[in-house]
């Protein structure tokens, strides 16, 4: 019968689906190939006058100067600082919460606190850094009155360079880890009953049976979101980060995102930014391609 | 029946997560809490540490004063505008490319997916975005913010998962059978069928183009035409950046202070009005949309 296969005769038949296919090919050649095609800048000396594609060729100057600058440890340094932290101790937050929020006794308090622990999600980057800058300020903040009232000495938290990443991944925690712990949660009540009544009438306890059944239960999971966060390891968003960016905490702040946002866009240096940013993605591609390889061999689990 | 257990494992599990998840709850609902009691309260019994667990001196001096400063009027009025526009515009280019890729007879399916998640993985960057952008000579108008963004790969890649998920081959085959183009079976039978995914779709674009002010911030000159979360910077953070030990203009930077210690919280809840009046919709669309979403692209 050939009702399986009408695709193979007829291969452009549906070529119609593409008519909904165009407007979103045509935002993406602009705004995400066309930008890839200026890469080339980090390449070039950038003259505004010739554009990009008259500029002449420098090969590697950039990237050169970039190596040889003053600061590249220390931008380099601050980048994976603040991932591995992030990684450390943002990533397994919301898996151990789901794990005990799933335990709760009381199914009231159960949903109340899944609701309200996303709640946080929705508030603006703005407004959460507006929120540190309140609660941590050096005369006013809720946190050095509490010191106070305890006979410390105030902190200026917001411009002590000790204290960013703390900040950083302190207040990522708190409003990313309900909306990461959703897929949590959902793949823990994919658990059947049976097999948490055959553990308890075994006699297992209840932390074992997190051990022994929830945990296991959740490794694929985990590990998926293990790669895609591993792969993004340089990528590091700015929007936060030069939000919480001052004079005072800069030597722990800077990193390769922000770098590239004030040399390219405040200062102009379009051809050395640009190659900054190559530095970074290209590092960021091939840890991602590594990953993703390994986790394909260890556990058949892939982003692609 | 003698029991003899002197304690009981699960009785002290149950005693000590409880007591740790309430620890939690309070631990995240605080900071909201104490934003909105300090709201309504006297900034100076606030900043002395007098409101704690509710309001003192209550009054609504703050939200006042953000009801006549026409530069908090103004940027609300843009960020409405240019999330409505934004999110008309993605939703309508997202969903039916969307359904194009999930259908498994698309020609060149391969390619086609590949050239979307691949952007997905390698970007141009900050600066040549810009210049394409400056290029476009877009900059300084509402559609610098609206177009460069308006499709999101992961979105769409959300849409992929949910239509291969719920749209059956079989209806597909009898809508042929019976002459249906394809065009006419995705806007007359799929789509009707789809709204979980609209709503899904409408609320995470929405939800990013209001809280965004990067792309804003880079792109936009005129004071005017500023949406609100750049207004908010200016004087959530710039002033309070200033009271922390960088420096800037004196005399601007007293008058930006003055205005941030009035509106610090009250800014904070009528930015995040919108969401909170969502908030139930959200609720149940959004974790629907993580779950589609958690599916790998």
């Amino acid at each position: 019968m050939h009702k399986g296969h009408p695709i193979k005769k007829k291969r452009w038949r549906n070529l119609d689906l593409y008519l909904l296919l165009i407007p979103a090919i045509i935002q993406v050649l602009i705004f995400r190939y066309w930008p890839i095609a200026g890469i080339q800048i980090a390449f070039k000396n950038f003259s505004a006058k010739k554009g990009i594609w008259g500029s002449s060729w420098v090969g590697l100057k950039h990237f050169m100067m970039f190596f040889q600058s003053y600061n590249f440890w220390e931008v380099l340094g601050n980048t994976l600082t603040l991932s591995l932290a992030m990684l450390l101790f943002s990533f397994p937050i919301p898996f151990l919460f789901a794990l005990f929020l799933n335990r709760l006794m009381n199914a009231r308090f159960k949903k109340v606190l899944q609701t309200v622990s996303y709640a946080p999600y929705f508030i603006s980057t703005v407004v959460l850094v507006g929120m540190l800058y309140s609660f941590f300020s050096m005369d006013s903040g809720l946190i050095n009155l509490i010191i106070g009232k305890m006979g410390g000495e105030s902190v200026n938290f917001m411009g002590k360079a000790s204290c960013f990443v703390p900040l950083y991944v302190g207040s990522a925690i708190w409003q990313t880890m309900g909306y990461n712990a959703v897929i949590y949660i959902a793949a823990l009540t994919n658990v059947s009953p049976e097999i948490y009544e055959a553990a308890r009438i075994d006699g297992a306890t209840k932390l074992q049976s997190i051990l022994h059944i929830d945990i296991p239960a959740l490794l694929p999971t985990m590990l998926i979101l293990l790669i895609m966060q591993l792969g993004q390891i340089m990528n590091i968003g700015y929007e936060k980060v030069y939000l919480m960016q001052n004079a005072l905490n800069l030597s722990s702040s800077e990193i390769i995102s922000t770098y590239v946002y004030k040399l390219g866009l405040q200062q102009a240096r379009y051809d050395f930014s640009t190659a900054v940013n190559l530095f970074n993605t290209v590092i960021n591609f091939i840890l991602l391609i590594i990953v993703n390889r390994v986790s394909k061999k260890a556990s058949g689990s892939s982003l692609w | 029946m003698n029991r003899v257990k002197r304690y009981d494992p699960d009785k002290v599990f149950d005693v000590v997560n409880t007591i740790v998840m309430v620890i939690l709850f309070l631990i995240v609902l605080y900071p909201l809490f104490f934003v909105a009691i300090a709201s309504v309260s006297d900034p100076n019994l606030v900043n002395s540490g007098k409101v704690i667990l509710w309001p003192k001196g209550f009054n609504l001096d703050a939200y006042q004063h953000i009801l006549t400063n026409a530069n908090i009027l103004n940027g609300y009025k843009n960020s409405v505008i240019y999330t409505f526009v934004w999110t008309a515009i993605a939703v309508c280019v997202t969903v039916p490319a969307g359904y194009a890729l999930s259908r498994k007879d698309l020609p060149m399916r391969k390619t086609a997916t590949m050239f979307f998640v691949f952007v997905m993985y390698f970007q141009g960057g900050l600066v040549p975005t810009y210049l394409v952008v400056k290029q476009l000579n877009l900059l300084d108008t509402m559609w610098a913010v609206i177009l460069p963004t308006c499709v999101s790969v992961f979105n769409l890649i959300v849409c992929r998962t949910f239509f291969e998920g719920t749209m059956s081959d079989e209806l597909l085959d009898a809508a042929r059978v019976d002459g249906v183009t394809n065009l006419k079976y995705f806007f007359q039978i799929a789509l009707p069928l789809s709204k979980a995914i609209i709503a899904i779709m409408i609320l995470f674009y929405a939800i990013q183009q209001w809280n965004s002010y990067f792309d804003a911030m880079i792109y936009l000159n005129s004071k005017d035409k500023f949406p609100l979360q750049v207004v908010l910077k200016d004087i959530l953070i710039q002033a309070q950046m200033n009271s922390s030990g960088a420096f800037g203009d004196a005399e601007s930077v007293a008058a930006m202070q003055r205005i941030a210690e009035l509106v610090k919280y009250s800014s904070i809840i009528v930015a995040s009005l919108p969401m909170l009046i969502l908030y139930p919709f959200v609720q149940k669309y959004f974790v629907k949309g993580i779950m589609i979403g958690s599916v790998k692209g």
